[in-house]
């Protein structure tokens, strides 16, 4: 039996705007997922101390305050030193278009903006975390408890 | 029967649209055909297809009043916009002091008659721009603050005696209201010439906004310093705005914005009375703030119900014997939760709606947002497109001529009665929690709101709500309006401008000036004097956030989700 997907859902510098993350939280624990959500007012140190301790699949950062370009680096970037740069970073928020596609250059997972559905980001996460999952254990067999796609099916 | 054959046709039409666009977008998953649509306003009140004289409860000239008496469903003067139309008041601010100063000319200029003020992420938590916090996040949300030199260039060019100037500022408000204070004094015009708002509603930044210092009881006395200064220096300020716009824009239905605000409004009044203040002495000061949404008639209601239930509150559980104390007087901001990214000249559409909504409602000033708010702050050319959508409701509508115009038809007081009611509801459960500080220290209302946003977009998601672009008619397109950028160096700017402020200023003013603070907060005074002195002393908004840090501690919220 797999063990379910973990992701970290943070709140990234000084930005109250907790709505999206809180939605998106409760939109993956619906499907399933294990999510633990930091709160507000994180730095990127915190953000990443958190994702090694938790073991996490993935950390979903959730910025509308316009500090993306340098939040998101930052949080890459430790990520790295601490050894889980292979972890997915994604994330959402108010970011311009050509913001997204510097930060996923850089090595960022998807972005998200206003109106994305919760199911797109679970989708995502969910396919995202198999793979590597897969790719960590060099087994196909590991990670792969979960089948089927489509939706976000309630937890059991 | 006409009508209803060519709406079942647009209907599926949309329906065959909004299959087409998933099917493409999602490869082939099956999409179940859309719900029928939901029969009830957005706080979830059933709607029926026809009302009549049955649904309106006996009673009603006494529940609605003439506009401009008790209890004043019908509005708060006996002729509304014939005399004046409302203050048209747009949020602006960004970069440093320069920028914003330059936008605030720009729109005076353009015929708006108020100033509003947005703050910058490090200013409204009381940070310094060097401090580890401020970084990246500098000039982005709003102007950066950072001492009185800021706030003089800020103001620049603008007689301070001359417009009314509100300030979206909470946990730090105290600090804010002082410099504006002694900006007025270096223009030679006193306190009580001024005119306008600090918002200095803590409640709610526990509530929803999340932006704060100090624990809320620390909060929420330094909400009654300012009230109780204002009520003694500056007649004509609004020493507090009490807000449902971020209640509202964290999630909440607009009976739980309409509830939670009015809850907070208890809160301070009891707070003050506490404090051994006659309640007629600062209640005609306090201020609210409306959010408005999509639903049409449920807003207008919304904007009636609160006006009756304050004036009761006022009246009856108070003791207010002047009628000003019992107005609920109002801004108003249409919804930028409702605002889409997706094709957003939309957008411009629905402010209008929104705002017109606001104007029937009855408030006394209003802020409508820019098309382009989901993607970035302003533009001047979308700001200048928000203010002329009010113009062409105030000034080619003609729904100004007349006071109250909806008053009487059987649906919208209906609705006004059952907003009421299901307001009142959760304002005694509060009363039965001990009150809004005990609520929302147990996390009462932060939880009913995010309860709220997931079933909203639960909904969304299941498409029984339409979001025009989003879920339904396309979405997706690349989005071709023009975004305000905020130049990296500003953060560079504004530290460097602050470290030569530090090292410049009189340091053993300064020093006195602190430690007079220090002295005021542990000893429980009101803290509006020592923090005016210091504010005069060039203390920076981030030291003076550092002795409440250092008096009061520092909140930290239980992450839950």
């Amino acid at each position: 039996m797999a063990r379910k997907i973990r992701v970290l859902v943070a709140k990234a510098g000084l930005d109250g705007h907790d709505r999206g993350a809180k939605v998106v939280a409760s939109a993956m624990r619906d499907a399933g997922f294990e999510v633990i959500y930091t709160g507000l007012h994180q730095t990127p140190e915190m953000i990443v101390q958190a994702a090694v301790q938790e073991d996490v699949d993935a950390v979903a950062l959730s910025i509308l305050s316009g500090a993306h370009m340098t939040l998101f680096p930052r949080v890459l970037a430790l990520m790295r030193e601490k050894g889980i740069g292979d972890v997915l970073l994604t994330g959402g928020g108010i970011i311009p278009r050509e913001d997204m596609a510097a930060l996923k250059q850089s090595g960022v997972g998807e972005l998200f903006g206003p109106g994305t559905p919760t199911t797109a980001i679970i989708d995502y996460i969910r396919n995202t975390a198999r793979e590597h999952r897969s790719a960590r254990a060099g087994s196909a067999g590991v990670g792969s408890g979960r089948t089927g796609s489509a939706g976000a099916g309630p937890a059991q | 029967m006409a009508n209803a054959a060519r709406t079942d046709t647009a209907t599926e039409r949309a329906r065959r649209d909004a299959a087409r666009t998933s099917t493409e977008r999602e490869e082939g998953r099956s999409e179940p055909a859309a719900p029928p649509p939901l029969f009830e306003t957005l706080s979830g009140i059933p709607v029926k297809a026809l009302y009549t004289p049955e649904d309106v409860k006996p009673g009603l000239e006494e529940r609605l009043g003439a506009p401009g008496s008790f209890p004043f469903t019908r509005g708060l003067h006996p002729e509304m916009y014939r005399t004046r139309i409302w203050t048209m008041r747009q949020f602006a601010g960004f970069g440093t002091a320069e920028h914003t100063n330059q936008r605030f000319h720009y729109l005076l200029a353009q015929g708006m008659t108020g100033l509003s003020t947005a703050f910058d992420m490090p200013t409204l938590m009381g940070y310094d721009p060097d401090h580890p916090m401020a970084l990246g996040e500098v000039g982005r949300e709003g102007v950066a603050i950072s001492s009185l030199e800021d706030m003089e260039i800020l103001f620049r060019g603008i007689p301070l005696d001359q417009v009314t100037t509100s300030m979206t500022i909470n946990a730090p408000a105290v600090v804010l209201l002082a410099m504006y204070v002694a900006v007025a004094e270096k223009q030679g015009i006193p306190p009580e010439k001024l005119g306008g708002t600090v918002q200095a509603d803590m409640l709610k930044e526990f509530i929803a906004q999340k932006e704060w210092i100090c624990p809320p009881r620390p909060s929420v006395k330094i909400c009654v310093d300012m009230i109780e200064w204002c009520a003694e220096h500056m007649p004509k300020w609004n020493s507090i705005s009490i807000s449902g716009y971020h209640i509202r824009e964290a999630g909440a239905t607009a009976v739980q914005e309409l509830a939670f605000t009015i809850a907070d409004g208890i809160g301070y009044v009891e707070e003050c009375v506490k404090r051994g203040m006659d309640v007629d002495q600062f209640a005609p000061r306090l201020s609210f703030f409306w959010d408005v949404h999509n639903d049409f008639f449920e807003e207008i209601a919304k904007f009636r119900a609160g006006r009756r239930i304050w004036a009761s509150l006022m009246r009856d559980r108070f003791g207010a014997k002047n009628p000003r104390s019992w107005m609920l007087r109002t801004h108003a901001q249409t919804a930028g939760v409702s605002l889409t990214a997706q094709q957003p000249l939309n957008n411009v559409a629905r402010v209008a709606i929104q705002a017109l909504a606001a104007v029937l409602g009855g408030t006394q000033s209003l802020h409508t947002n820019s098309m382009d708010e989901t993607l970035s702050l302003p533009t001047e050319e979308a700001a200048t497109v928000a203010l002329r959508t009010q113009q062409v409701i105030a000034h080619e509508t003609g729904v100004t001529n007349v006071v109250d115009p909806f008053a009487g038809s059987y649906f919208l007081e209906s609705l006004t009665d059952r907003m009421e009611e299901e307001a009142m509801a959760y304002i005694r459960r509060i009363d039965e929690m001990g009150g809004i500080i005990q609520a929302v220290e147990n996390g009462f209302p932060q939880k009913e709101i995010a309860d709220s946003a997931y079933r909203f977009q639960m909904q969304v998601e299941r498409g029984q709500r339409t979001i025009v672009g989003v879920n339904r008619f396309g979405g997706d397109e690349e989005v071709s309006i023009p975004v305000l950028k905020i130049d990296p160096e500003i953060e560079r700017r504004q530290i460097e401008r602050v470290r030569a402020v530090r090292a410049r200023r009189d340091a053993a003013r300064w020093e006195r000036a602190i430690l007079a603070l220090r002295d005021a907060c542990m000893s429980d005074r009101n803290l509006v004097p020592p923090v005016l002195e210091a504010v005069r002393a060039y203390a920076t908004l981030g030291e003076i956030a550092d002795v409440f840090r250092e008096a009061y501690g520092v909140y930290r919220e239980p992450a839950v989700f």
